[in-house]
Parts: C-alpha cells; structure tokens; sequence
C-alpha cells in the first residue's frame, strides 16, 4: 500500500449563480483591485493509503460523488499524489 | 399511530412542528435521530433548523445520517414525508425530492413573510386548498434558493410536480415576489410519490392562531391527519 493525498477540487457548475463569490468580487472592487471575475471553489484533501494511484483517485471520486459535491449544482475534479 | 418529527443535532423547529401538528389534533412527537422511527408510524416531518451546522452543504450531513434509510423506505412504501426548511435541504440532498437548495441570489439569510401560489391541488399537501390559492407563510433561509438543470426543470413541470411558488399577494409569479432567485419561482415539490414534499417556507409558523401573523400553513400539515 502506498500513502497518497487526494485533491478534490468542488466548484459550481457553469451558469450557476454564486451570490458569494459575486460579493466577494464587489469587496475586492471596493479595496481598488480591477478584476474582471471571480469563482470560488471547496478543496478537499484526503490522506488515504491505496494499492496505487488509480485504485487512490477511483475512491476519492467516489467520496466527490457520494458526499463532497453535489451533482446537482457541481462539478469535481480529483488530483492524486504520492505522500 | 404518530407523526415522528426527526431530530438532528442543529435542528431547532422540531418543537415547533410538534405543537403545530398537535394543534390539528394529530398526533406527533420528536424522535432522535439515533433512535430509529418508531414502528407506528403515520408520517415523518424532517423540520426546519441548522443540522450540523450547514457542515459542508445544508442537509448535506444530515442526509447522510443513518435514519435517513429508513426515512427513504418509509417514503417508498406509502408513509407521507414533510420536509421543511433545512428539512427540505436534508429532503434533496438525500435524493428524495429533485434539485438543490442553495445560498440565496442575495447572499443573505432571509427571514419574511412570502406569498406562495398552490400549484396543484389534488396531493396530500394541498388538498385543503382551492386552485390558485394564495397563502402567506414566512420564510427564514440564507440557502433557499431552488437549483436544477434545463432539462431536469423541465421534467419537473411536465410531471406536474411544482407544489408551490413564490408569487405577489395577487398570484402573479414575478421576479419581484421571489425571495431568494428560485428558478421557476419554485417554493416546494413533489418527489416520486406525491406523498413525499419538500418546501422551504415554514407552514408550523403559519398555523398556530395564537402566535402566527397567518395560519395558511395548517392546510399543507392536515396531509398528516
């Protein structure tokens, strides 16, 4: 088994409203930032032991999908790496 | 025969629920979550409140929650579910009813009078009403606003499974009588069963005369009688 951290990136999907974000976005424009965007995410990271990477990312894809976003309103990504 | 009110850790309109319902002469009691629904049961109210803290999503821990099985197989045989507010958040996130509850167009917590439109008349929920009733019942969310896809909204309405919307004290669905940025305007649905419902408006505040501004929300909890 090897030790692995999983990155679980959960963001909005296109098109969603982020009343956050968008907030976010007037704050830093009133501190006198120019910026024409801004999105938020929810980064997850998973310390797991796993037999290798595939078996690593094929786990943490399921926490994304059974817990860590929500289909319905999100997209996921996983990125794995060795620890 | 009881109606169990479900208890999270954060849930805060239980007691709320439970004296509502009592006041139309059913019975209801609170039920914890760890112990299980109790064997006679009549119904189920997932109720309002903060269940772990909105950790993660709203609903998304308590949804998860082993109760939560057995409210899921409750609803599949027939048992009528209700849920409210953070109950209604718990109701998506566990794939009872479609779509997703989430932070409102105005990023603020949100707590007013609203008037809603009954959009069908012949379910549980609804029955005590006439078509196109406008009722009053008050809100308190920060994330109420109803999110799904193109063609998963499109279903919805085919299905007829719209229960409520946001409307003006008319009946008009307008963007200005929507609190939070619903799509469709939507307050509450259907899930598979008509049996099953979800709102985020709160009817247990809209029942009791004694303390409520209205008391159009006894109607949606009569489906428990």
């Amino acid at each position: 088994m090897t030790e692995f951290t999983a990155t679980v990136t959960v963001r909005l999907k296109a098109g969603v409203l982020d009343p956050e974000a968008e907030t976010t976005r007037r704050a830093l424009e009133r501190l006198g930032f120019e910026l024409s965007a801004l999105r938020s995410a929810d980064r997850f990271e998973v310390d797991l032991e796993a037999a290798d990477a595939d078996a690593a990312e094929e786990r943490a894809t399921k926490m994304a999908e059974r817990l860590l976003a929500n289909p319905t309103i999100h997209d996921y990504d996983v990125a794995v790496a060795e620890r | 025969m009881t109606v169990a009110v479900v208890e999270f850790g954060g849930s805060n309109c239980d007691r709320d629920a439970v004296r509502a319902l009592r006041h139309l002469g059913i019975a209801a009691e609170r039920r914890w979550h760890e112990d299980g629904l109790p064997t006679d049961l009549d119904g189920i109210v997932l109720p309002g409140g903060f269940s772990y803290g909105d950790y993660l999503r709203a609903g998304a821990m308590a949804a998860r929650a082993p109760i939560m099985t057995e409210v899921r197989e409750a609803a599949a045989s027939g048992v009528p579910v209700l849920g409210v507010c953070n109950g209604a958040q718990i109701g998506s996130e566990s794939g009872l009813t479609p779509g997703a509850f989430t932070t409102n167009a105005s990023a603020r917590f949100q707590c007013e009078p609203v008037h809603l439109r009954v959009e069908r008349v012949d379910t549980p929920w609804t029955a005590a009403y006439e078509a196109g009733d406008v009722i009053e019942v008050p809100i308190a969310h920060g994330e109420g606003r109803f999110e799904i896809d193109d063609a998963a909204y499109d279903d919805l309405v085919a299905d007829d499974r719209v229960l409520f919307r946001y409307c003006d004290p008319t009946g008009e669905v307008t963007d200005a009588a929507n609190p939070n940025g619903s799509t469709g305007n939507v307050a509450g649905v259907l899930g598979e069963h008509e049996t099953v419902a979800v709102l985020m408006p709160h009817p247990e505040r809209a029942t009791l005369p004694d303390v409520a501004k209205s008391t159009d929300g006894a109607g949606i909890l009569r489906a428990f009688v």
